[in-house]
């Protein structure tokens, strides 16, 4: 109950926040971005932190995502919400179309499974005139704004229901039978086999919720940035992200994700706005090597060590 | 539709272009295929080798003999990374899988994005005496840098299958894939021979980096494509098959030229992953695995 | 710009540029006139981008020299989009909300330039194109002005067809990139040929950051096709030169080039050196061509561009980036606002007088009438800069106006005609 009360301030407050004036829009265009993390970092931990199954195949998912929108905006004008339905239930079948295929494989094969399906996406991407193909297609966002000042704060709005949402559906795995038996899988996947885990079906399951998030958060892309194309939308720096934030801020609990993505990402922001692109990626990928080298269980571990420490 | 010519001369560009895409992934078949490592970062270090070539070869040095002087460096290279990995991942063997994967994973991005700090993201290319030309054989033309790389490519590949099958080292390296104990009684240390597998991968990165800017113009991001190529091989060969690389690269590359002439170029990118999902649905113990 | 700092904004991505200023100036009361946008400096348009970059710079110079514009001070934000479009809507959004910039030019170059557009439509402002084709069509923003050479794709192709025309060819090849630029031309020109009566031999479209054009060059060769009209943007215009001459396109190929963006660059006709003879390709300014002011521009430009080491030729971009400058200083100085729909208002129904000529703009703000040439590069040895400044080496052949001599076919023979 404490969780749902504090998860509804925390959209109160934000959505006081979008319908304030006085507040620079590029805050909501920036923390469009960084909701958005929350987002991916939670969904990629389903799978990748509670299971131990490493999933490089992030943009694949978002683009789903993405481009379910634009194919439902430009064919039927479809709104917003019916665009994130849309996008989350294809990119939920991309993964368990992927899972599948490679979940009876070791987890590096599993891996590199998840890029091909990028760069295949990608390819049949650029080739799909409708979309816009390989050049891109310009949008205009509908006018409808419903009650905000402008788009970019709906968005902002928007994409803070879906981290929260996003959240609470992580935060039920844990706490579920599904958590236990995704522990069980990745402690010892033989072991947690033998003592009668369903351990494909669950597995399944995880990666199916966890493109169903990711093409969630891919969806608003279109409409946020007014304009689409493949390079950017399957760029593979989103899957540094999104394996990064968790692993940083804590892979076993469902707050580590959010921790990791509300850092970082809000970092990444202030650095790109004041210094450049490229240290983004360097940032998250020295972060990462650090984290995995020296504190594997990222920022929860070592708050967790302190407070041991300090009895 | 297609002229027999186009398709034969597409043939034999996929021949040249199937022994370089052998060579480069020699590399990987030693680290992952061999010794279970999982070195997603294979072809950030294949790109950093081309670079590496680009700025010896501004030193008016050519690039095959840039390569070969880079194969000590990169040999280095390759023991630090190993020793590292062993002693954070492999000798503490806690979930090693997610946390290795993650380590080399990020350490390709970091080069990457280190190559384009110092280099920019614009395109490199070097210039020699053969790149440029063709070998004209009646209609046909066939460009020498892809020649020379398919001369290098097929010396290499020779030179790794006899290490790996007469003399002790190399014998020992395919041993301690299979079975690191009994490797242990015969007299030999499988974490120095782990080592020295891991230096020798790295080394032959360099050559094929070099072999890599001959053939055309290198970008940082490139590295993203050859983890589909590199993987694609390997695991079309089978863990553990080192003649079945230079096969399994034929396959990719004649597989790519024939898609290229008929569908497209922008339909390339997919042969490569393609094939490999393929692979693992299908047969993930590859054509010659164990 | 010195090594230095163009490594730290080229490699670092993106970097704050203000423009210099002579020391002395007196300015009226008030804050400096920001004027915010991307440029490609580094990236597959990153050559042309520093070059378009100093002209532009060289306008701020001497537009503070006169006194700024209203009495205030102009100051120029850049930032470097690395030529990739994904850049560009961050990158403006900043600019307008954070800088809160006064006016918007937009990055040199389509692909950049396309993603903005609906932006920048939705926000009603003013934005001042750069050398873009066709990016414009479908949003149909009112407060566009594209400065370029060129008007619809009509009026690039239909030139170099005329003269494949005129030369025999009945075969046409054409390839393109997958970008949006390269679309729109070559889209531009498919229409064409279909109507002019050629047929169609070969058409392939390619991805952009293809670099082994082999397989491309050999089918076209195979296809005996008698004009091969291209169009692509920089590193492809090199790579394909380089195909060619690796692997030859046979005695039947009339023409040439067409839409091969790059080969106006000052360091890639100097890399490319003798590879490049033969080829037909747009121009915006040659050599021979006479404009008002702009030798002594290009002077001027030459000077900066070699401190820099940049682009010392200049011919391709600069003048038109001066010229963006000079259509914002007669609009703003003539309406007495930086109001953007008065400044939209002035520039739809005047003429602006520029170092390129006068230019007109019409309803879809874009050029209306074109300026864009078609030369043929002839006598061109390696490793020579001054040979591009004499006349003689790439030769205007069309449009009649400025005519510099005929065209040579074959595209052999062409090669090594002196």
């Amino acid at each position: 109950m404490k969780y749902a009360a504090y998860s509804s301030l925390l959209l109160l407050g934000l959505l006081t926040l979008s319908i304030m004036s006085g507040v620079n829009e590029y805050f909501f265009f920036a923390g469009f971005v960084v909701l958005q993390f929350v987002v991916l970092a939670t969904a990629w931990n389903i799978l990748g932190g509670y299971a131990g199954y490493v999933n490089f195949g992030v943009p694949a998912f978002i683009a789903v995502g993405a481009y379910t929108a634009v194919v439902l905006f430009k064919s039927i004008s479809a709104p917003l919400l019916v665009q994130i339905i849309g996008g989350g239930i294809l990119a939920g079948a991309l993964g368990l179309g992927v899972g599948l295929l490679t979940l009876k494989l070791r987890g590096i094969f599993f891996s590199i499974a998840t890029v091909a399906v990028v760069f295949i996406l990608e390819t049949l991407v650029n080739n799909w005139r409708y979309v816009g193909g390989a050049t891109g297609l310009q949008l205009t966002r509908p006018g409808d704004l419903w009650f905000f000042d402008s788009y970019v704060r709906m968005l902002f709005f928007v994409m803070a229901v879906l981290a929260v949402f996003s959240v609470t559906i992580a935060r039920y795995v844990q706490d579920s039978f599904l958590g236990r038996g995704l522990r069980a899988v990745r402690d010892s996947e033989e072991a947690a086999e033998c003592s009668g885990v369903p351990t494909l079906k669950i597995k399944l399951i995880a990666c199916t919720i966890s493109g169903a998030l990711m093409g969630i958060a891919g969806a608003p892309m279109p409409m946020y940035l007014s304009y689409i194309e493949p390079l950017s939308t399957f760029n593979l720096s989103y899957s540094i992200y999104a394996l990064g934030m968790p692993i940083i801020g804590g892979t076993s609990h469902w707050i580590g994700p959010v921790i990791g993505a509300l850092l970082l990402a809000t970092l990444q922001q202030i650095v790109t706005v004041t210094v450049s692109n490229e240290l983004n990626v360097l940032i998250v990928g020295v972060l990462l090597v650090l984290f995995v080298v020296i504190a594997p269980e990222g920022i929860l571990g070592l708050i967790k060590r302190w407070k041991q420490s300090s009895k | 539709m297609f002229s027999v010519d186009l398709i034969f001369e597409a043939v034999l560009f996929g021949i040249l272009l199937g022994c370089f895409y052998a060579a480069v992934s020699l590399g990987l078949s030693v680290a992952f295929g061999l010794l279970d490592v999982p070195y997603v970062a294979h072809p950030a270090l294949l790109i950093l080798g081309s670079y590496f070539t680009y700025a010896l070869c501004q030193t008016g040095i050519d690039p095959i003999v840039c390569g070969l002087l880079l194969m000590p460096v990169f040999y280095l290279i390759g023991i630090a990374f190993y020793r590292f990995y062993y002693e954070t991942f492999e000798k503490r063997s806690t979930d090693t899988g997610v946390r290795g994967l993650a380590f080399f994973f990020g350490m390709a991005f970091i080069i990457e994005v280190c190559l384009i700090l110092a280099f920019g993201v614009d395109q490199r290319t070097v210039s020699a005496s053969y790149i440029g030309s063709s070998l004209e054989i009646g209609d046909y033309r066939l460009p020498y840098r892809m020649l020379v790389a398919f001369v290098i490519a097929l010396s290499l590949t020779f030179v790794m299958t006899i290490y790996f099958s007469k003399t002790f080292n190399g014998r020992a390296i395919k041993a301690v894939g299979q079975d690191e104990g009994a490797l242990r009684l015969m007299g030999a240390n499988p974490v120095k021979i782990k080592q020295l597998a891991f230096g020798i991968a790295t080394a032959v990165n360099a050559l094929a980096g070099a072999m890599l800017i001959i053939v055309g113009p290198v970008e940082p991001a490139m590295d993203r494509i050859y983890i589909g190529r590199t993987f694609c091989v390997v695991v079309l060969a089978g863990l553990g098959s080192m003649s079945g690389t230079l096969v399994a690269g034929l396959v990719l590359g004649i597989a790519e030229s024939i898609v290229m002439m008929t569908l497209g170029p922008s339909w390339a990118p997919a042969v490569s992953f393609g094939l490999l999902l393929l692979m693992l649905g299908a047969r993930p113990q590859g054509l010659f695995g164990r | 710009m010195d090594k230095m700092r163009r490594k730290v904004i080229g490699a670092g991505g993106a970097g704050l540029l203000a423009s210099s200023l002579p020391s002395g100036m007196a300015f009226a009361q008030g804050a400096p006139v920001k004027i915010g946008m991307s440029m490609p400096l580094t990236g597959g348009l990153g050559a042309g981008g520093q070059a378009a970059l100093i002209g532009l710079r060289l306008w701020v110079d001497d537009i503070n020299a006169k006194g700024g514009l209203l009495g205030r001070k102009v100051e120029l934000l850049v930032f470097d989009d690395q030529s990739n479009g994904a850049n560009t809507p961050g990158i403006y959004t900043k600019l307008i909300d954070v800088d809160k910039v006064d006016l918007l030019i937009a990055p040199y170059g389509t692909n950049p330039t396309a993603p903005i557009i609906p932006m920048v439509k939705e926000r009603g402002l003013l934005l001042m194109g750069n050398f873009s084709f066709q990016v414009n069509a479908k949003v149909q923003h009112d407060m566009w002005f594209n400065n370029a050479p060129w008007g619809d794709a009509k009026s690039w192709s239909e030139g170099f067809l005329e003269i494949g025309k005129r030369a025999g060819a009945k075969s046409v090849a054409i390839f393109a990139a997958e970008g949006e630029f390269q679309q729109n031309l070559a889209n531009g020109a498919r229409e064409l040929i279909k109507t002019s009566g050629f047929t169609v031999a070969y058409d392939q479209n390619y991805p952009g950051n293809n670099t082994d054009f082999s397989s491309i060059i050999r089918a076209v060769r195979a296809s005996k096709a008698e004009a091969v009209f291209v169009a692509c943007y920089p590193n492809e215009s090199v790579a394909i030169m380089r195909s060619v001459n690796e692997i030859g396109l046979g005695p039947q190929v009339q023409v040439f080039g067409g839409g091969m963006v790059g080969l106006g660059f000052g360091p890639v006709m100097h890399g490319l050196g003798s590879l490049l003879n033969g080829v037909l390709n747009f121009n915006s300014y040659v050599p021979g061509m006479k404009y008002p002011g702009i030798e002594d521009f290009l002077k001027r430009y030459s000077e900066r561009a070699l401190e820099a080491k940049v682009d010392r030729l200049g011919y391709y971009l600069p003048p038109y980036n001066y010229a963006i400058g000079q259509m914002i200083e007669q609009a703003v100085n003539a309406t007495k606002s930086l109001d953007h729909k008065r400044l939209a208002d002035y520039l739809r129904k005047n003429e602006m007088k520029t170092i390129v000529g006068p230019i007109n703009f019409d309803k879809n703000g874009e050029r209306a009438k074109p300026a864009l040439v078609q030369a043929q590069f002839r006598n061109i040895k390696d490793n020579d800069w001054d040979q591009f400044k004499t006349p003689g080496r790439q030769i205007v052949v069309w449009p009649t106006a400025e005519k510099q001599g005929d065209v040579i076919t074959p595209f052999d023979k062409a090669r090594k005609a002196t």
